[in-house]
């Protein structure tokens, strides 16, 4: 099939029809906004569900259902309205349920703003409801990834039955770039479900879909079966991407989504420039890879780690774990809407691959330096 | 003339009720609920195709009791749920059972705008006016002056409002809907809340209307009385308040 240009929220709500999931429930708000209007003109062209629900409380809930049905649904919000899913989420995962959601991420905490961020690592990743549950989290940094993860997170969300959320920032969403939908697509086939949706109590026994085990062994039970899922997904499911990695490498940057690809604009161009620096881009953020990233710290000549992200500094976290001491690792972030250029990051990376070499008073001269031009830099950007 | 000694069935458990014993107190009215759903769904032939959606409160164990299909819901979000389900599958029965903590508190904004979509499903909410599981504290349906754990010297109607008649409420919404309000305290009130069930349960067979019946029910011991005082207890108190009518209907070709 040819290219074609598609803003990313739009090619996302195309890529689950095509993927089977014909059924979608939702709420707006920027800046996803556009998934919902994309489907509220396609679902009646497929004859699919499209529903506009009062909140995403309800959203979420509808998905609940929907997903018992055993077949493929799913909906796509932005960060407050994903808070407001988190309790029908933490009881989907209970209960075993697949479903798909999107969260084209804005910045945060409360209201925030509506522009790109990646402040919701935490939630997305370390459980974001209660109770002893994952999600698997896949993190596209393209439009094209974005379409292709979206196709994979159904057969994913069924193979484990538990729900998949893709994070993308509100760049993924409203960015436009040529895409290309696949001729084969697994659209899934509700028959294969029979044994565990609820189809009607017809030639076999009542079947409940439930979270509830009052007798604690039970609920313990309960929670390693999940718990055993998400070792399963840890040990067959993780994605990556290795950019430029070498023995040459000064500098190893771990970065995903919007930012990574930011990152490798500024390593092209570092390269050009005599420095050599690598990325890892994790693209499942759970099961996050652990091993592949390890492997790449320890193996390497690498004198430094450097994380970057658009928060203040989420999957440091994970990427501090993963590297236990070995390396040193540093943070560069910025956050509540901003998306850095290719600019600062090449200027972080650079100070970084520097600092150590040089004497103390030139550097400190030279931080001096970068300061006043930070100022500078945002105060354009500000009268911009 | 027959000569042969035929005996007949005439009374027995619906095919859509389990022969699990319940955990519901002496004198509760579940029970009595319970198996009028089950027998709508036996006699209108639904049970292979019904879906129920449990709630929580003293009632989140009903898929226990069912011979039928269940799905769990969180606190109040039963009707997202069965709207969720029922979308994708209008070809089943899909009913919710919520008692008034569950329906007229946590989850009024999803009872109001399923009922206002009006999604085919019907909705069997139980009020008790207290809340039950968690041990009798004061519900949106408590009385004015009703003693409770969380409103020990009576429900003060000043500090917290006058108690939620959801039948007439939703009745105030536009859509067709199938609305109607009844009790199980005696044989007589039981025999037509069947009446009203049933029809709840036709029209969504038909695919007419979203169905709600209110079902007037006791606690003798969150009440803190005794069944058989309970019983008394609430006719003389709740029907003033909750009037036992039928205040929606959709137009219906016989114009009914």
């Amino acid at each position: 099939m040819a290219k074609i240009l598609m803003k990313g929220n739009e090619a996302i709500g195309e890529a689950a029809i095509r993927a089977g999931a014909t059924n979608y429930f939702c709420y707006p708000i920027t800046p996803q906004t556009e998934v919902a209007e994309y489907l509220a003109r396609r679902m009646p062209e497929v004859g699919g569900v499209f529903l506009q629900a009062e909140s995403e409380v309800a959203v979420g809930n509808m998905l609940f259902g929907a997903a018992a049905t055993g077949r493929r649904v799913f909906t796509t919000s932005s960060s407050p309205g994903i808070s407001l899913m988190q309790e029908a989420i933490s009881y989907i995962a209970g209960a075993q349920l697949p479903c798909v959601l999107l969260n084209i991420m804005r910045g945060g905490p409360g209201l925030g703003g509506i522009l790109p961020a990646q402040s919701d690592y935490f939630q997305a990743t370390k459980g974001g409801g209660h109770g002893d549950y994952r999600l698997m989290v896949l993190a596209p940094s393209s439009i094209q990834e974005a379409v292709d993860l979206t196709m994979d997170a159904f057969p994913l969300a069924e193979k484990y039955r538990n729900p998949v959320m893709i994070i993308g920032d509100g760049m993924i969403g409203q960015m436009m770039e040529p895409v290309e939908f696949p001729d084969e697509v697994d659209k899934g086939d509700p028959a294969t479900n029979e044994g565990w949706a609820a189809t009607g109590a017809r030639d076999r026994k009542p079947r409940v879909i439930k979270s509830l085990y009052l007798d604690p062994y039970k609920l313990e039970e309960n929670s390693y079966v999940l718990h055993e899922k998400y070792e399963q997904m840890k040990q067959h499911e993780v994605r990556y991407e290795r950019y430029k990695i070498s023995a040459k490498n000064d500098l190893l940057i771990v970065s995903y989504g919007t930012m990574a690809r930011i990152c490798q604009t500024a390593i092209d161009e570092l390269e050009q420039e005599g420095v050599s620096v690598g990325l890892f881009r994790p693209i499942t953020l759970f099961p996050y890879p652990e091993k592949e990233l390890r492997k790449e710290i320890e193996a390497r000549n690498v004198k430094n780690v450097l994380v970057v992200e658009m928060s203040c500094g989420q999957m440091l976290e994970d990427v501090e774990r993963v590297v236990q001491g070995v390396k040193p690792v540093t943070f560069f972030g910025r956050t509540g809407g901003i998306v850095p250029s290719p600019e600062e990051a090449k200027e972080q990376i650079k100070n970084m691959i520097k600092k150590p070499t040089r004497a103390k008073k030139a550097s400190k001269a030279t931080a001096k330096k970068q300061a006043a031009k930070k100022k500078s830099s945002k105060r354009q950007r500000k009268d911009a | 003339m027959h000569t042969e000694q035929a005996t007949k069935t005439i009374f027995q458990r619906p095919e859509s009720l389990s022969e699990t014993v319940t955990h519901y107190c002496p004198g509760c009215t579940h029970g009595i609920i319970h198996r009028l759903v089950a027998e709508s769904l036996d006699e209108l032939g639904l049970r292979e195709q019904a879906v129920g959606v449990a709630p929580v409160g003293c009632s989140v164990l009903i898929y226990n009791y069912f011979n039928t299909d269940f799905l769990e819901a969180p606190h109040g979000r039963a009707p997202a749920l069965a709207t969720g389900f029922k979308r994708i599958r209008p070809d089943m029965t899909v009913f919710t059972y919520q008692g008034d903590g569950d329906l007229a508190s946590i989850g009024m904004g999803e009872i109001v705008h399923a009922a206002n979509r009006g999604e085919k499903i019907t909705v069997i909410f139980v009020n008790n006016a207290i809340y039950g599981m968690t041990g009798g504290q004061m519900a949106p349906t408590t009385l004015e002056g009703q003693i409770t754990t969380t409103c020990p010297h009576g429900r003060d109607t000043t500090q917290t409002g006058q108690p939620i008649r959801v039948a007439e409420l939703l009745s105030t919404l536009a859509t067709p809907a199938y609305i109607e309000r009844v009790s199980v305290h005696s044989p007589m009130h039981i025999i037509h809340a069947k009446k009203a069930i049933r029809q709840a349960f036709t029209y969504q067979k038909d695919s007419v209307c979203f169905s709600l019946v209110e079902v007037l029910s006791t606690c003798p011991t969150n009440w803190g009385i005794t069944p058989t005082e309970a019983t008394k207890w609430l006719e003389e108190n709740m029907f003033g308040y909750y009037p036992l009518k039928r205040f929606k209907q959709p137009m219906t070709e016989e114009g009914a």
